[in-house]
């Protein structure tokens, strides 16, 4: 028989550890065909190394070390922008960093490769733990070993009932501390603490389930951005978003339907002009032509609806043009969205690109900043000093010519192309600061008016259908790790002195007094020794309080 | 001068007297560790743990064996003093601890709001996490005393490197952070923080002792000089192991806590920001080492370097991607 001690550390540990380490290794080679034994060994040899610990630990650090260029590099799904200013800047090591997935590391095959060998070796030690587990929450405590004194916890309570009464009333103390209980021999085993490992395997059956979800999120999920000037709106449907993203399993038909209008958008500083709230007044109907329904969105406070979810990403200003054409024809109300470069003052770059003046006539861009609060900063120059729309200003620079956005290509809706400029299909034609109602003549008698502003905001649809279970996992997982890292699983062993004992026991000699053996151990080596006193004193004051039945 | 400004202004004041008072507390656990020779049981440590059967007599047993005549009769003159300077060291902590949590109590009056809202009061808030855990651990396992200088000096070098470079007036929090997740979601990252600070700290000093148990006496260098006057190292392994054991569970809650939040603010609950990945990166490491320390060959040093590269990664969360890494986590209120 193993010593007591060595027993409770052969039981499960703390974490899923090797368990193929105490199978027996596959020494037949005579039976079957050699090759088949081979494969068969050979794959055999490779299971035990993938669901090893030692294996998993190492396909852990990787998972670690992988992330790591995720954090250090731009990645695609965060910011397209920057990951273009990488290939600009390294123009010979980008293409090869590219190649390997490294600006969209978290979709890279490599990285699912790791987590998916992870998640095979974990679920290769999880199923035999599993079982291993339920078998033991069917089986019954462990014999008491003979020596009850060579355990790490032991005490002594003289009796003064009958062995068999004190034993009754130790079991009924040990029960109500929610011990199993068995006798046998003479002698009370007890065991308590099993919940640590249940908490070991529910922790990594949630793990397994959060993985499936987050699968299942990224196969029928989607979302949209749009901004959206306020009086204006847009409907969830791809065409209408400026950028959108979407799982494989969805297409066009399987967006909800769902319009929504910005009403009103409003942002409010602190006295130190510390952003206080962004909100957006909107009216959203859920089917086509439906019923109009109110909501005020903004930072932190989505509109949920259908399953949908709508966020206030974004604001900026959008300045609005009018144009006098030479021919006294009036165009009014020309806007678009300038982005902020500096959100501290709302500093905005953008370019209000206009196509369609009538046939014959040169298409118009006009680039430039918009300044909530613009400042004189000397030379002609304007800067804004504030987020607030105080004092609002343009700087522009008008360009002629043919925009080119029927080419075919696809063009940066907030920039001017720098090419178009240099081949000399647009000229600059005139540049001006504005205040509100100011103009700028061109030389073609034009006139470029800046007559106010608009504010905007930039809106993002998402959905996802397994985000309830992504979270409920979650949460699983948690409670799943508190229980296994604060349950110790614990043995105590209840036997009448003497009985069984080295037969040396001075006590047993006295006359009309026996003691009760109790011995205690506990999984994880922990010196605090508070329970098993408890236990002792629980029993001890039992015994005392019937003493005479 | 306004209310919010005096208190702010109070809080900056004792902000320098924590460090003052945390300073002495090295200096009075630095005499403790010089003057103390050998893995003597305290007397605190005798009245705590009276004589048992079993394996923590055991243990008791054996550091009696190394030095039965001290440890059962009076101690010498030299180790009384040694005790009294770790006796004080304990005391002058717990003002200075007191200090810090006022600190942190006042910034949130000045602000009217929980003071975790930039990078200077998320540090200070982890650095007393740090404190209060070690406190924990000396009081419970008094032997654990004689980490405090290790703890105190990376507390109060911590601080000042604070004071420094991220200061940032209270104020307002920006909208972004107007919610109540805040609470829940920074408040629990600092609380696990703090203990796997301490905890990182009781590895470093576990290797070291550790390294000097495989020499033995015959060791020589400053390294064997500090590991003879650790406390053994199965119970630096241990306290180690037990600050761990405290804050992965809370720091996995706040990293859920989190990723709620981050659903209701950016329209994601994961998106791999620089900080959600470098929050993957930690939780993953300390799963490592909670599943290095139950795994043979693994447990011990093996361990021991995982937590402390835990840490490493921790730091490097905090400052590399808060200060040079621009994300949607930039809220270090530094210029």
């Amino acid at each position: 028989m193993t010593t007591p001690t060595s027993s409770l550390s052969d039981a499960p540990s703390l974490v899923l550890d090797d368990v193929s380490e105490g199978q027996p290794r596959s020494t037949s080679p005579s039976d079957g065909p050699r090759l088949r034994t081979r494969v068969v060994r050979g794959a055999r040899g490779w299971w035990r190394w993938l669901t090893s610990m030692r294996t998993a630990l190492m396909l852990l650090f990787l998972l670690a070390l992988a992330a790591v260029p995720g954090s250090l590099l731009p990645q695609r799904p965060l910011s397209q922008t920057a990951v273009g200013q990488y290939f600009a800047d390294h123009p010979e090591l980008a293409p090869v960093l590219d190649r390997f997935g490294f600006f969209d590391v978290f979709a890279a095959p490599w990285f699912a490769a790791i987590y998916l060998l992870l998640f095979s070796s974990l679920i290769g030690c999880l199923v035999p733990r599993t079982w291993g587990h339920i078998r033991a929450l069917r089986a019954e405590p462990p014999r008491a070993p003979s020596r009850l004194s060579r355990l790490p916890r032991h005490a002594e309570i003289p009796i003064r009932n009958s062995a068999e009464q004190a034993l009754d009333i130790a079991e009924e103390e040990l029960r109500d501390l929610r011990y199993r209980v068995v006798r046998r021999d003479g002698a009370i085993s007890a065991e308590k603490g099993l919940l640590k490992e249940t908490g070991n395997i529910a922790f990594h059956l949630a793990l397994l389930g959060l993985l499936i979800s987050l699968a299942v999120g990224k196969l029928w999920g989607y979302e949209g951005s749009v901004l959206v000037q306020e009086g204006q709106g847009f409907c969830n449907t791809f065409q209408q978003y400026d950028t959108y993203s979407a799982g494989p399993l969805i297409d066009g038909a399987d967006l909800r339907p769902l319009c929504v209008d910005l009403e009103d958008f409003q942002a409010r500083y602190e006295p130190d002009l510390t952003p206080a709230s962004f909100t957006g007044d909107i009216t959203y109907s859920r089917t086509l032509g439906g019923a109009d329904e109110q909501a005020t969105i903004g930072i932190n406070s989505p509109l949920r609806v259908d399953g949908m979810r709508l966020y206030l990403t974004g604001r900026g200003f959008a300045p609005i043009f009018s144009v006098t054409l030479p021919d006294g024809t009036e165009l009014t109300d020309l806007s678009a969205p300038f982005l902020p470069t500096d959100p501290a003052t709302m500093l905005s770059e953008g370019v209000l690109k206009l196509p369609d003046l009538g046939a014959g006539r040169d298409q118009l861009a006009l680039e430039g900043v918009f300044l909530p609060t613009a400042q004189d900063a000397g030379g002609g120059l304007l800067t804004s000093v504030d987020p607030r729309p105080l004092d609002p200003a343009v700087a522009i620079v008008v360009y002629a010519g043919t925009l080119g956005l029927d080419s075919g290509i696809p063009q940066n809706v907030f920039t001017l192309d720098q090419e178009r400029i240099q081949r000399g299909q647009l000229d600059r034609v005139g540049s001006a600061n504005l205040r509100p109602g100011e103009s700028l003549e061109l030389p073609d008698g034009t006139s470029v008016t800046f007559t106010g502003f608009k504010e905007f905001a930039a809106l993002q649809l998402h959905r996802d259908p397994s985000q309830l279970s992504v979270l409920l996992t979650a949460l699983a997982m948690l409670a799943g790790l508190t229980a296994t890292l604060l349950v110790r699983r614990r043995r105590v062993f209840v036997r009448p002195g003497g009985m069984g004992a080295d037969g040396s026991d001075r006590r047993a000699m006295v006359p009309g007094s026996t003691m009760l053996e109790i011995g205690g151990l506990r999984q994880g080596g922990s010196t605090d020794p508070t329970e098993f006193e408890q236990v002792v004193q629980r029993i001890r004051t039992a015994l005392a309080d019937r003493k005479d039945p | 001068m306004s209310d919010a400004a005096s208190l702010a202004g109070l809080a900056d004041t004792l902000f320098s007297i924590t460090i003052l008072v945390y300073s002495l507390a090295t200096i009075a656990f630095a005499v403790e560790f010089a003057f103390s020779r050998e893995a003597t049981v305290s007397e605190r440590d005798k009245e705590r743990q009276p004589a048992r059967s079993g394996a923590s007599a055991e243990q008791i047993g054996q550091i009696q064996v190394l030095n039965p005549t001290r440890s059962e009769s009076e101690p010498t003159p030299r180790a009384q003093f040694a005790s009294r300077a770790g006796q004080l060291a304990m005391g002058i902590t717990l003002i200075g601890a007191f200090i810090h949590g006022t600190v942190l109590l006042l910034r949130g009056l000045a602000a009217e709001r929980i003071p975790l809202g930039n990078m200077f009061e998320h540090a200070t808030m982890v650095a007393f996490i740090g404190v209060a855990g070690f406190l924990f651990l000396a009081v419970r396992t008094p032997r654990l005393r004689r980490v405090g200088l290790f703890v105190l000096l990376a507390v109060t070098v911590g601080l000042v490197l604070n004071g420094l470079f991220l200061y940032a007036e209270s104020g307002p929090l920006v909208a972004a952070l107007r919610s109540r997740w805040l609470v829940v979601h920074v408040t629990t990252v600092t609380i696990g923080f703090g203990a796997f600070l301490t905890s990182g700290i009781v590895s470093a000093l576990y290797l070291v002792r550790s390294r000097f148990e495989e020499v033995g006496e015959g060791a020589v260098g400053l390294a064997s000089r500090i590991g003879r006057r650790l406390p053994d190292a199965a119970t630096l392994d241990r306290a180690a192991h037990r600050l761990v054991i405290f804050g992965f569970p809370i720091f996995t809650f706040a990293v859920i806590a989190g990723a709620v939040w981050a659903e209701s603010a950016w329209g994601r609950f994961w998106g791999w920001d620089p900080k959600e990945t470098w929050a993957f990166i930690s939780w993953i490491v300390y799963a490592a080492y909670l599943h290095a320390r139950a795994t043979a060959g693994w447990k011990g040093r093996a361990a021991a370097w995982i937590n402390v590269g835990g840490l490493a990664v921790m730091l490097f969360n905090l400052l590399f991607v808060n200060l040079i890494i621009a994300g949607l986590h930039s809220y270090a209120g530094i210029n």
